[in-house]
């Protein structure tokens, strides 16, 4: 696969047309069909939390977020592929992989809603928190990489970062030092074609970003990311590629951004809608869904039942979440250090004798 | 004379040096077609072309790295970094080169360059948003700083930043863009660097502030007043070089210095204006000069910020300690 989709071809990885229709036979990812109905349902439930979550956001009940609408097949079909004893290394727009990896809608609201308790993830192993500076996590990912193979633990890290993130030294260092370790690390770039409002072409001169591979001595492999099979194949061949002890594999997955690139943005002033269009047709869901409603895996009346069934989830689900307890003044200074010194201790007496003020006063 | 907020009272500053000045140029990530994500420069690269004002790769290092190559071809950038909170790629050459070039090269070649940033809290923004670093430039020799906190102030002071041969640090209380609006003048005027301003006159303390944290200095200053506290209040504008003499003749006057800043307090800026206080104005003190700074934690994501911004009555709180001490 990764000779006959070599990124200096600029030929890509595509299984599945976007009317739903297998194309590519030969490079079909071994996974049974129980699998793909579980990895389509969430990608749906991916984008009802998701679409929900925007919503709470307009009705003021969420602070600014960063929508995945358009991306759950890049997200889900590499994420999909991970193991228990795998590792999640996240920028920020990887909601499907999250929960795959158990973390929760409640995790995600109570980080977007302004809570440090949304980084900790206490359902899910070996799963990062969101990492907002772009493309340092790249880095973290070859230091887990490199650990797991020292200490000879199973495992294999998922890093995610987008087309954007590829400008940054972070992302060089990231996949040099993981190269020259042969860590275990697919390097999963989605490439939604902006950085908020600049696109890829002003973005870099490359032809595409999987030939960036090359620079490192590792295979690279341009895939359609609004393809499920296409992503989920690709992974399939890097993990085993990794297996082999043959080192790491940037996976590039061409997808488009729906939505805005956070809820405080406004992309008609980037982006047209005719481009908007073209994409809507392209969607991942959609095309994942033709395909198996053709193979009568699924039907309409499944897909409306599972849809109300996921809204009303999330929704009772929002309701307990926003019953989280209060935040305390101790949460500002509790988890700083391990043990607290002197002079936080001050600065928390100080603020409380503040309050006692205050109180006074009123 | 337009009423302006501080966005467009510094999109007003880039606009009249671009087109007065064919070597300045204005650039960032998403800082050109779009305007940047405050659209502080929204309609510069329509007006000035994507030559001079233009979006740049993802990659602070190469926003301020390329910037020192382009002072050297004696070009005046103005780069923009999205927020101050993603400065630190940049940092290398923001401290190793920008800073020192001047010195190294004894004095051949002029870092002419404007580093812009957001900084500051008080939005509800996720992590990395919300910090008020200035500390970690203002140590570095070499460097100036400058905050404004009015739109006027911002407009002038940046003009004088652009204009200046050192390299300069602008920071942009986020939080205040669109916070009140200011009669400004349409036209060219600049405020010196260096030079604090005296807002307020009062008798019993000195408060001393700058950037975001003036407004709630501000509304202190009246609260202080109905309790019957006479506040001197000062916006130091610049952060370095230190308008000392200001500050301590005003010390020197009331007896009293508080300091409100909004970033970690250890080794921030109240810790050199107590040092002031003690090295200008000693014999003259009546308290002991405090300073009123953040907690030394991460800024709080925002269920829990309000813990962590000043508010006008916690520096009531403070004036009211010291004046009564
Ligand atoms: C170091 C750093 N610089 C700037 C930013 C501000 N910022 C947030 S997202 C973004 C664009 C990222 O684009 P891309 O890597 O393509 O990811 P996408 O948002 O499209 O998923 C920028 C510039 C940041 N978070 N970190
Ligand atoms: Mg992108």
């Amino acid at each position: 696969m990764f000779t006959k989709y070599h990124p200096t071809k600029g030929e890509m990885l595509q299984i599945l047309s976007p009317e739903g229709k297998i194309i590519n036979t030969k490079f079909q990812p071994e996974i049974s069909t129980e699998k793909v109905l579980q990895a389509y349902k969430l990608m749906v439930y991916t984008r009802t939390v998701d679409l929900k979550t925007v919503s709470y956001q307009r009705q003021g009940r969420m602070y600014t977020y960063a929508p995945n609408f358009g991306q759950e097949a890049s997200m889900i079909g590499t994420g999909f592929h991970m193991n228990q004893e795998d590792w999640l290394v996240p920028s920020y727009r990887e909601m499907g992989a999250f929960f795959h990896r158990g973390v929760t809608p409640t995790d995600i609201w109570l980080y977007w809603g302004g809570h440090e308790d949304g980084a900790k993830f206490p359902k899910a192993t070996n799963t990062l928190p969101i990492s907002v500076p772009i493309a340092s996590q790249i880095i973290h990912a070859a230091g887990i990489g490199y650990g797991l193979k020292l200490q000879k633990q199973k495992g294999i890290v998922y890093t995610y970062f987008g087309d954007g993130g590829t400008s940054e030294g972070d992302f060089h260092a990231g996949l040099n030092f993981a190269s020259v370790w042969k860590a275990p690390v697919i390097f999963i770039c989605q490439n939604n074609q902006y950085a908020i409002s600049l696109r890829q072409e002003k973005q870099m001169a490359s032809s595409n970003i999987a030939i960036k591979s090359l620079a490192y001595g590792m295979p690279g492999i341009q895939v359609d990311g609004n393809d499920f099979f296409a992503c989920y194949s690709a992974t399939q061949k890097a993990a085993q590629h990794i297996e082999e002890g043959k080192g790491p594999v940037l996976i590039e997955a061409l997808t488009y951004r729906r939505g805005a690139h956070t809820t405080a943005d406004d992309p008609s002033r980037y982006r047209s809608k005719e481009e908007e269009k073209i994409w809507e047709e392209k969607d991942p869901i959609l095309r994942l869904k033709r395909y198996l409603v053709a193979q009568k895996l699924w039907s309409e009346e499944d897909d409306t039942k599972l849809t109300q069934q996921y809204e009303e989830e999330v929704e009772a689900e929002f309701l307990e979440y926003e019953k989280y307890p209060p935040y305390e003044l101790n949460d500002v200074f509790q988890y700083l250090y391990n043990t607290m010194p002197d002079d936080l201790v001050k600065q928390k007496q100080e603020y409380e004798k503040y309050l006692a003020w205050k109180e006074s006063r009123s | 004379m337009t009423l302006m907020n501080m966005v467009q009272s510094i999109n007003s500053a880039l606009d009249i040096k671009l087109e007065e000045d064919p070597k300045v140029l204005s650039f960032g990530e998403d800082a050109g077609l779009e305007g940047g994500v405050f659209r502080v420069t929204e309609n510069l690269q329509k007006k000035h072309g994507e030559e001079r004002v233009f979006d740049t790769p993802l990659s602070e290092a190469g926003i301020i790295g390329s910037a020192v190559g382009m002072c050297m071809t004696g070009l005046r950038p103005v780069a923009e970094i999205q927020f101050s909170g993603f400065v630190y790629p940049a940092y290398d050459h923001i401290i190793s080169h920008a800073a020192r070039m001047h010195n190294r090269t004894r004095g051949r070649y002029d870092m002419s360059m404007v580093i812009r940033m957001p900084y500051g809290g008080g939005i509800k923004a996720i992590e990395h948003h919300s910090e008020s670093m200035e500390t970690l430039f203002a140590h570095v020799p070499g460097l100036k700083v400058v905050i404004p906190s009015t739109p006027y102030d911002a407009k002038g002071l940046l003009i004088s930043s652009i204009e200046s041969d050192d390299p300069i640090i602008y920071m942009e209380p986020k939080r205040l863009y669109r916070a009140m609006k200011q009669e400004v003048p349409d036209g060219k005027f600049q405020i010196d660097i260096g030079k604090a301003k005296i807002v307020q006159e009062g008798s019993d303390i000195t408060v001393v502030s700058y950037g975001a944290m003036m407004k709630e200095a501000r509304e202190a200053a009246i609260l202080a007043q109905k309790e019957g506290y006479s506040v001197e209040l000062i916006d130091l504008r610049t952060i370095y070089p230190l308008d000392r003499k200001t500050v301590a003749e005003s010390i020197r006057k009331t007896g009293r210095l508080l300091s409100v800043t909004e970033g970690p307090s250890f080794s921030g800026i109240g810790s050199e204006l107590v040092t002031l206080a003690n090295e200008e104005a000693f014999l003259s003190l009546e308290a002991p000069p405090t300073r009123l700074a953040g907690f030394d934690t991460i800024v709080p994501l925002p269920k829990g910020e309000h813990f962590y911004f000043h508010t006008a009555d916690r520096i009531l709180y403070e004036v009211e300690k010291l004046v009564k001490y």
